[in-house]
């Protein structure tokens, strides 16, 4: 409800077209736009002029991202916010769940790998086949979503996850067994996308379209069915939705996001190995989407960008603990692993409980805070 | 009744959940264009019967013919698709949804645009499809008086505009045949005058067929054209609401039997 007072006086709608615009206000667009019009510029200038992120005024604005690890830390918020937004859709938006999301992930990292290494493929092709390829899992394992749902579901997706976690290790043709398979860089139009900064802005560029994607799905017929399937699936069989296609679905579209993610993540490292598509990934995928607000497609990489800067957070505080002369013992210094693992799980908890609908609730009543203020209402 | 003015026929439904017999033996048939009414006490089976003719149930025996076609073993989103829209007695609306976009899903299967071209959006389509649609909607917003409320979250709303929002997304389905299911529960008098006043309206203006489910005797009286009694999961009366009313077993049925009033119309069954 608080969305509808938040127009600006005088900012009325006369088409419907004005009317169902991915964003609310004029403003919100233009700031969008012009975020990722600074992101791409505090990537690409320094690519294309040398020595400006040194340079002494310049510094200032393109720095941040000449950072190895602030840009490592960017490139991960991609790849899991794409994954993270196929979680969303199929927990947030169609109300089911899914244990297995990392191991979706980890088909459409190997997917593209072997699609490229044994075929030849170009990485720009393999990755949308690593898509399909993890959406035609997806599927196939999602199927008994059409007859189960809630904790069942949970748990015949808790055997995806580890029905695919052991055929990674046994399936060396596809995935290298536990040498793991080399991935590629990406190549396009003659440019390779080696460097962390080049991948970035590919990763960027992805991650957009599939964001703009999801919100187009979200505002047409099928991502309608979707939410009316999880609030109510009795009535939105009455009207006309055939539920077993829908929940399938669900996870079709759901393991293409992922394979993206998955796909993205492998040609960013350069080489995939089975051990990273464990149930862990899969429990922080879900805990992406819950601290980030089940249900949205900006709560997705809200989410995200929260999970990627929590380590890092953590270990700055440990760091500065660690500093002061009665933090620096060794309980401290060295429990910083599980440090990060504890401030996972507490951020779950303590989201769950504050702020049950997450980032994406949490940034509306800011929103909401700024227009209204001084009044509460 | 022939089969072209019939649009909807039951024929002996039963339906049974293991030794309760919820119907048996119904039959009854609505024409093309009526107002027709099924009352009867609570338990009577008004509900089930709905559920069978929208497909929620399956009747253990007997039939339905929608138009003409035999739906007896179709499932509820088939159904929708042939004409059947329905309202529920409790509320059902998709409670996280705009109103705008509750009515927008009784559109679905006159949509085309899939997940594809609505992920594209402006490259297949799936836009001006979309427009066009809310166009017909906001007419169904207008006509049953929901303007002021359409972007609203529908589960935030009042329990008579909620019900409203229901009849809305049943009638974007654009159904032949409408089932309301209690439309008037839980209402004051100006909220079912105002839903009696559509009723009436869909029926005649937008030319729907509507069964309706009501306890309020006094609206079904008035509005309906033929009125069907269910007691114990058998008709006991069809007919004009006049005969209706003056019918010795709905008397029965309603107020009990009287042995000194009420002499051959007793019920047979116990």
């Amino acid at each position: 409800m608080a969305t509808t007072s938040l127009r600006p006086c005088g900012d009325f709608r006369t088409t419907y077209r004005q009317d169902t615009t991915i964003f609310d206000t004029r403003n919100s667009r233009w700031a969008m736009l012009l975020f990722l019009v600074a992101l791409y510029g505090m990537v690409l200038v320094p690519i294309l002029a040398p020595g400006v992120e040194e340079a002494p005024v310049l510094s200032t604005v393109f720095s941040p991202f000449y950072n190895a690890q602030y840009l490592s830390l960017a490139i991960q918020a991609c790849y899991w916010g794409i994954a993270a937004l196929g979680l969303n859709i199929l927990v947030g938006f169609t109300g089911q769940i899914s244990l297995g999301h990392a191991a979706f992930f980890g088909i459409g990292a190997f997917g593209s790998a072997y699609f490229n290494n044994t075929f030849g493929i170009p990485v720009i092709l393999s990755i949308p086949l690593a898509g399909l390829l993890a959406a035609a899992v997806g599927l196939l394992f999602g199927s008994p979503a059409a007859r189960i749902k809630g904790l069942y579901l949970a748990i015949a997706t808790l055997a995806a996850q580890f029905i695919i976690e052991d055929l990674f290790i046994r399936m060396d043709w596809f995935t290298g067994g536990s040498y793991g398979s080399l991935a590629n860089s990406i190549e396009l139009f003659g440019l390779t996308f080696d460097t962390d900064a080049k991948f970035f802005l590919f990763a960027l560029t992805i991650t957009i379209i599939m964001y703009v994607a999801a919100s187009n799905l979200m505002r047409t017929r099928d991502g309608r069915a979707f939410v009316a399937v999880r609030d109510h699936y009795l009535s939105a069989e009455v009207m006309g939705i055939n539920l077993t296609k829908y929940r399938v679905l669900s996870f079709g579209i759901s393991s293409f996001y992922a394979g993206i993610g998955g796909a993205l993540y492998g040609h960013y490292l350069g080489f995939v190995s089975a051990e990273g598509f464990t149930i862990l990934l899969s429990i922080q995928f879900l805990g992406i989407i819950i601290i980030g607000g089940l249900g949205s497609v900006m709560g997705a990489m809200l989410g995200t960008i929260f999970m990627v800067l929590l380590p890092e957070v953590m270990t700055a505080g440990v760091d500065v603990i660690a500093s002061t002369p009665w933090g620096d013992t060794p309980m401290i210094t060295n429990s910083l692993a599980f440090f990060k693992e504890m401030a996972i799980g507490a951020a779950i908890i303590l989201f769950l409980i504050f702020e049950p609908d997450g980032l994406a609730h949490r940034w509306r009543l800011i929103k909401a805070y700024w227009k209204l203020y001084p009044f509460s209402y | 009744m022939s089969e072209e003015t019939a649009i909807l026929e039951a024929r002996s439904v039963s339906l049974q959940f293991g030794g309760v017999r919820a119907l048996s033996d119904v039959t009854f048939s609505v024409t093309r264009g009526e107002l027709f009414a099924i009352i009867g006490p609570n338990g009577a089976g008004k509900t089930s019967m709905m559920n069978c003719i929208s497909g929620r149930y399956t009747p253990t025996s007997g039939q339905v013919h929608f138009k003409g076609r035999d739906v007896t073993g179709l499932k509820p989103n088939k159904r929708a698709e042939l004409g059947i829209g329905r309202t529920f007695q409790n509320l059902a609306l998709f409670g996280h949804m705009s109103v705008l976009d509750n009515i927008m899903v009784g559109r679905h299967h006159l949509l085309k645009n899939n997940f594809l071209n609505g992920a594209l959006y402006w490259l297949g389509g799936a836009q001006k499809e979309e427009l066009d649609h809310r166009r017909t909607v906001e007419d169904i917003i207008d006509f049953l008086e929901i303007t002021h409320i359409r972007k609203a979250i529908a589960g935030t709303l009042s329990y008579g505009l909620r019900k409203r929002v229901e009849l809305a997304r049943a009638v974007a389905l654009k159904p032949d045949l409408i089932l309301l299911d209690e439309p008037m529960a839980g209402m004051n008098l100006e909220e079912k005058e105002d839903m009696a006043r559509f009723i009436i309206d869909l029926n005649e203006e937008w030319g729907m067929s509507v069964i309706m489910i009501e306890h309020d005797m006094g609206v079904v009286m008035d509005i309906s054209h033929r009125v069907a009694v269910l007691d114990f999961g058998q008709k006991i009366a069809d007919g004009l609401p006049d005969e209706i009313m003056s019918d010795p077993r709905v008397k029965a049925a309603y107020l009990g039997d009287d042995d000194d009033a009420v002499g051959g119309g007793s019920r047979e069954v116990a």
